[in-house]
């Protein structure tokens, strides 16, 4: 078995929602190994947000620990956590999140940009990127001028910019047609092929069918898992 | 790091040009602020750089002593069928003995005449004055000489003519050694000064050098007109009794001006019974000036400062309604790794490019109203670099104060509540 890129140690996490106290997650123990690609399934309200939020680094556990590539990152503080965002994971999104003022390849290159990268250098990085997802010819295009799954495709181009090794897509194809929602697929399974961890949370059996692995997630635990 | 900065700069112009209208409006608290402060610093520059240059040309060192009438003195005094009062000829001498620092002592006599000749004829400012006159107020001569202590002496009927007095009585003739006729006296001409090109007005004093000026020696115009004036107006026929209208004294050095004025007011105290005369001191005038730009300036400051703080509100309002129209872009930046620093960098940004571009607009607007007043009026202006450019860096900072806190909270939202948005 190769090495675990994400390892969580009876992570926990609870929100106030008004005088309540909501357990989203309830110590969960759990691996997922470099090249992996796991579907994240479960209802609405069963804790796979808040745990996709927790990989993602936009959160942190009330208690337990989360090592990303052997890194605790539950203690860090905002600013160390953006820098793991930036350069270790890569967000795909339901509706894509793109900002529609930017051309696609200004999108592409928004991480390359926090990075500090030179505009030549980033300018050639988003040209490959865009070229990878079939979007060459659009990269002066703005985000509301392209189709859905060309708009997804862009985003899946920006969160491949500073190279992660841990994808998180939120319900990737959540909001595109099954013809397009194919392509989306299409591209993350090649990206799984040539290496990537990926995660993706998904509401859809065929979507998550498609993953090679899967977990079921009930009132903030794991309860099932296959294969 | 440059490059970068230039990226972050085009895509908030980008963005902000995404609501162009809106961007337009929000500045224009800042460019109506900066620009009205450039507009009316140029304006009060340019109308306190006139004054200094008329105080100035009344000269540092020199003391006016003038003839003021009384309103009251000429009714009261019933044994006299006329007022006498003003400066008196024995004043001269006074003052000659009153004050060891003093270098000239001009006496003058100033008096309305008609004057002719050929065709022509015009109202001029006969001046009767002693031959150091020329050497107190600088006018340099053009053509011929000045009347000399000799003229003076002989009571020699002759005059010098400013430029201006000369073309609108000598026009197509030849200049020198024509004889012209003021009022009943003829004269002849000798030689033409240059007279300095704006007309004085504003101060209070009478400034010396008037454009329509005729000199002519002091002993002449004595001899020529006596001292008893006549002055018609709206069918009165008025009668005074003045022996000189104007005392100029010129002081070895500026340092001497005020202890001078004020041993000249003692000995006036003296020999005059009331207070028929007036003393002006152009360099305390010229302080005084000083002090009323100054003030001027810091009122005007007041004012700029407080449209600038308007403006700036206005600039935070829309920066706060822009941070929460984007509530979503923030998260996904947040999302991506912007860390809370380049958030707040992206939005001081934004702010500042809104108040120096108001602030460029402004300047242009500052600096179009001046020469537009300037075109249509006499009004001189003066637009200082410094203006300009103290106004830009105030934009930036208005820019910084005011899009903090917008920039402070968009940095502070939370990421994974600014994604769903």
């Amino acid at each position: 078995m190769s090495r675990p890129v994400v390892e969580l140690q009876a992570v926990s996490k609870q929100y106030s929602v008004g005088d309540q106290w909501v357990q989203a997650l309830s110590e969960v123990s759990y691996s997922f190994y470099a090249g992996s690609f796991c579907a994240i399934q479960g209802q609405s309200g069963s804790g796979k947000s808040t745990l996709l939020h927790l990989l993602g680094c936009l959160d942190r556990p009330t208690s337990g620990r989360y090592l990303l590539n052997g890194q605790d990152v539950s203690q860090m503080d905002d600013h160390q956590l953006s820098a793991v965002r930036l350069s270790q994971i890569g967000f795909i999104f339901q509706s894509f999140h793109l900002i529609p003022q930017l051309t696609v390849r200004q999108n592409i290159q928004l991480p390359l940009t926090y990075l500090g990268w030179s505009s030549e250098q980033a300018e050639a990085r988003a040209q490959e990127l865009g070229a990878l997802v079939d979007l060459a010819s659009r990269m002066d295009h703005r985000p509301l001028q392209l189709s859905g799954g060309q708009q997804q495709r862009v985003a899946i181009a920006r969160a491949l910019a500073n190279d992660p090794e841990l994808i998180l897509a939120d319900e990737p194809t959540g909001n595109l047609d099954s013809a397009t929602g194919k392509q989306v697929m299409d591209v993350l399974l090649q990206l799984n092929q040539a290496g990537k961890t990926i995660l993706m949370v998904t509401h859809t059996p065929e979507i998550a069918a498609q993953a090679s692995s899967a977990i079921h997630m009930l009132d903030g635990v794991i309860d099932r898992e296959s294969p | 790091m440059n490059s970068r900065l230039r990226e972050e700069i085009l895509t908030g112009f980008k963005t902000l040009w995404l609501h162009k209208l809106r961007s337009f409006l929000t500045i224009l608290g800042v460019v109506f602020g900066v620009g009205s402060v450039v507009a009316m610093l140029a304006i009060g520059a340019g109308a306190s750089q006139q004054t200094l240059e008329q105080i100035e040309r009344l000269g540092s060192r020199n003391i006016l002593i003038r003839s003021v009438k009384l309103e009251a003195a000429g009714k009261a005094d019933t044994r006299v069928r006329f007022p006498i009062y003003g400066l008196k000829y024995a004043d001269v001498e006074r003052f000659e003995g009153a004050f060891s620092g003093i270098e000239q002592v001009v006496a003058m006599k100033i008096l309305e005449k008609r004057a002719r000749l050929g065709g022509n004829h015009m109202d001029l400012r006969l001046v009767g004055t002693t031959a150091n006159w020329f050497d107190v107020v600088e006018q340099p001569l053009l053509a011929g000489r000045l009347f000399t202590a000799e003229d003076e002496r002989m009571q020699r009927k002759v005059c010098v003519l400013t430029r201006y007095t000369a073309s609108k009585l000598l026009a197509n003739q030849a200049t020198l050694g024509q004889l012209i006729r003021i009022d009943s006296q003829l004269f002849e001409v000798v030689g033409i000064v240059d007279s300095a090109d704006t007309v004085a007005g504003g101060t209070s004093m009478q400034t010396p050098d008037q454009v329509m000026d005729a000199y002519v020696p002091l002993s002449t115009a004595r001899a020529s007109y006596g001292d008893i004036h006549v002055k018609y107006s709206a069918g009165n026929r008025e009668r005074s009794l003045i022996e000189l209208h104007q005392i100029i004294l010129q002081l070895v050095e500026p340092a001497l001006v005020r202890s001078a004025a004020r041993s000249i007011a003692t000995t006036l105290e003296r020999f005059h019974d009331q207070k028929d005369y007036a003393i002006d001191v152009p360099l305390e005038l010229l302080q005084q000036t000083e002090r009323t730009k100054r003030t001027f300036s810091i009122v005007l400051g007041s004012i700029a400062g407080i449209s600038l703080i308007v403006g700036g509100i206005g600039i935070m309002n829309i920066m706060l309604a822009s941070v929460t129209e984007r509530t979503q872009e923030i998260g996904i930046r947040r999302a991506i790794g912007a860390t809370k620093g380049m958030i707040i960098r992206q939005f001081l940004i934004e702010a500042v490019l809104l108040t120096v571009t108001g602030g460029l607009l402004g300047v242009a607007f500052g600096v179009g109203v001046p020469s537009v007043v300037e075109h249509f009026t006499d009004m001189p202006t003066q637009i200082s670099l410094l203006s300009v450019v103290f106004s830009l860096i105030i934009s930036i900072l208005v820019g910084l104060a005011f899009g903090l806190y917008p920039a402070w909270k968009a940095a502070h939202l939370d990421p994974i509540r600014a994604l769903r948005r």
